[in-house]
């Protein structure tokens, strides 16, 4: 697995004296150690899964690593994206990234693509790598990282979270399964929320990105059982580990016997993805933020529906009316039909669907607020908190 | 009596339970239970048309049901049941 056609590498003093305690295990050694300069793997994403996943792959001597992410570090990233510090708020993500790396392991030969993995990059992109490690946060971003593996014969080792929940797993490889054998479709958007949406524990992507990191390390060794035809579930409420077996399926439409996807595809397509915000808005009417201020300053008759969760109604609100979006059918004649509401969740997802729920129990006078209490926050009032 | 383990997404459909026991003889009679007891997960699991949903799948123990008899699968006494839907979640 995962070897190179350059020359033999060698270790230099500095080197051993850092690696030692690889070195006296006999299942690493210099043989073992020397693979692992010689290795070459490619995170997608530095952020909750690619920070634990990066150090740990820098620190343990992979020789190339190679990260992809076109993001800037946010306040909100730092809860659990540790390989970003405060004073990085604002930098791009591969430059506080690559200052870290570099800080653990002077001898990492780093390559940053400040760029967004698409269809027509991945494959060039994957070429001068062994071994691609999965972080990314959504969909379509997954079925290509998993498509382009298969493509490519690079294994696709694979961590994804949400909330309390982890999953992990080894794909792509020879003779295992891929991720499309496991889920042949993704969710249609909006069904699943996301972790901006949905939270995630802080622990959790560290837990997961590690376990991800110990799957490329034994895949560059050669040693142990990694995770291929098996899909660990990890439940940090629980703390209870799962394990499932995963087979690779005959008719996959990428892996299968007859594949039907031979190159890369339009992955926002397959995901049910269009306008970036045609999901958001979808046709529901809708008020910005400023006209609501100067409505409600005029003291009109507006009725504001906040529905979000009752713990985010503790971080801040505006004074609306709480009912969870999920509460909602059972709750709907809390409400009256004949005045005019404004809708409002975090960002603006969740009251979208409220709006139209409403819509079809028969209100007519209702609106989306754009952005939510967040774009509240952004342009009327800074002193309502962002989460 | 069967054990269906509820994945953390899904449990605020179920009053926060971690699994529900549920009756039933093949894995079909024990989800349909399970969506009695607890109907807004409907939604999550199945289509308008009543079919799984292809990015949800159902293990029995640990063998996924798509290579057993999917929802026609036999159930013993005490068999586990595992909701495995997907989830994207990573970096942001």
């Amino acid at each position: 697995m995962a070897t190179t056609t350059e020359l033999p590498v060698t270790l230099n003093k500095d080197e051993i004296l850092r690696y030692s305690r690889h070195l006296i295990m006999p299942e690493v050694g210099m043989e073992g150690q020397q693979k692992l300069k010689a290795a070459r793997v490619l995170c997608i994403g530095t952020g909750g899964l690619g920070s634990p996943l990066a150090l740990y792959l820098a620190a343990a001597g992979v020789g190339t690593l190679g990260l992809v992410d076109f993001d800037v570090v946010d306040y909100t990233n730092l809860q659990r994206q540790i390989i970003h510090s405060t004073a990085d708020v604002g930098r791009k993500k591969l430059d506080s990234a690559a200052d870290k790396l570099k800080g653990i392991n002077p001898f990492l030969n780093l390559r940053t693509f400040d760029t967004k993995l698409s269809s027509a990059n991945a494959m060039e992109l994957f070429r001068d790598f062994d071994i691609i490690a999965d972080g990314t946060d959504n969909f379509p971003t997954r079925y290509l990282v998993n498509d382009a593996c298969v493509l490519s014969g690079k294994p696709n080792v694979y961590g994804s979270i949400f909330r309390f929940e982890g999953q992990a797993s080894v794909f792509a490889t020879e003779d295992g399964p891929c991720y499309r054998c496991l889920y042949p479709e993704p969710p249609p958007p909006g069904l699943v929320p996301s972790c901006a949406e949905g939270g995630v524990l802080g622990i959790l992507p560290g837990l997961v990105g590690v376990m991800q990191a110990t799957e490329v390390i034994k895949l560059i060794l050669g040693i142990g059982e990694p995770l291929i035809g098996r899909l660990l579930l990890i439940d940090a409420l629980g703390m209870q580990f799962r394990e499932l077996k995963l087979r690779k399926n005959p008719d996959c439409p990428v892996c299968g016997t007859h594949p039907t996807v031979t190159k890369l595809i339009d992955y926002n397509e397959f995901c049910g993805i269009r306008g970036e915000e045609k999901s958001v808005s979808n046709g529901v009417p809708e008020i910005q933020v400023e006209e609501l201020k100067r409505r409600l300053d005029k003291k009109e008759d507006l009725f504001v529906l906040d529905v979000r969760e009752p713990h985010e109604y503790q971080i801040c609100n505006i004074g609306g009316y709480l009912i969870p979006l999920n509460d909602l059918p059972k709750r709907v004649n809390e409400l009256d039909s004949s005045r005019e509401i404004v809708v409002h969740c975090k960002m603006g997802g969740r009251s979208a669907k409220a709006v139209a729920f409403l819509q079809q129990a028969g209100f007519t006078k209702v609106h989306n607020l754009a952005g939510g209490i967040t774009a509240w926050s952004d342009r009327v009032d800074p002193k309502v908190p962002k989460y | 009596m069967s054990k269906i383990h509820i994945p953390t997404p899904l449990r605020q459909y179920v009053g926060k339970q971690a699994s529900v026991e549920v009756p039933g003889a093949t894995v079909g009679e024990a989800m349909t239970a399970l969506v009695a007891q607890h109907p807004d997960l409907r939604k999550h699991l199945y289509t308008e048309e009543g079919k799984l949903r292809a990015f949800v799948n159902l293990y029995v123990n640990d063998e996924d049901i798509r290579y057993l008899h999917k929802e026609a699968t036999a159930l013993k006494e005490g068999d586990n049941i595992s909701i495995v839907p997907s989830i994207a979640g990573g970096a942001v």
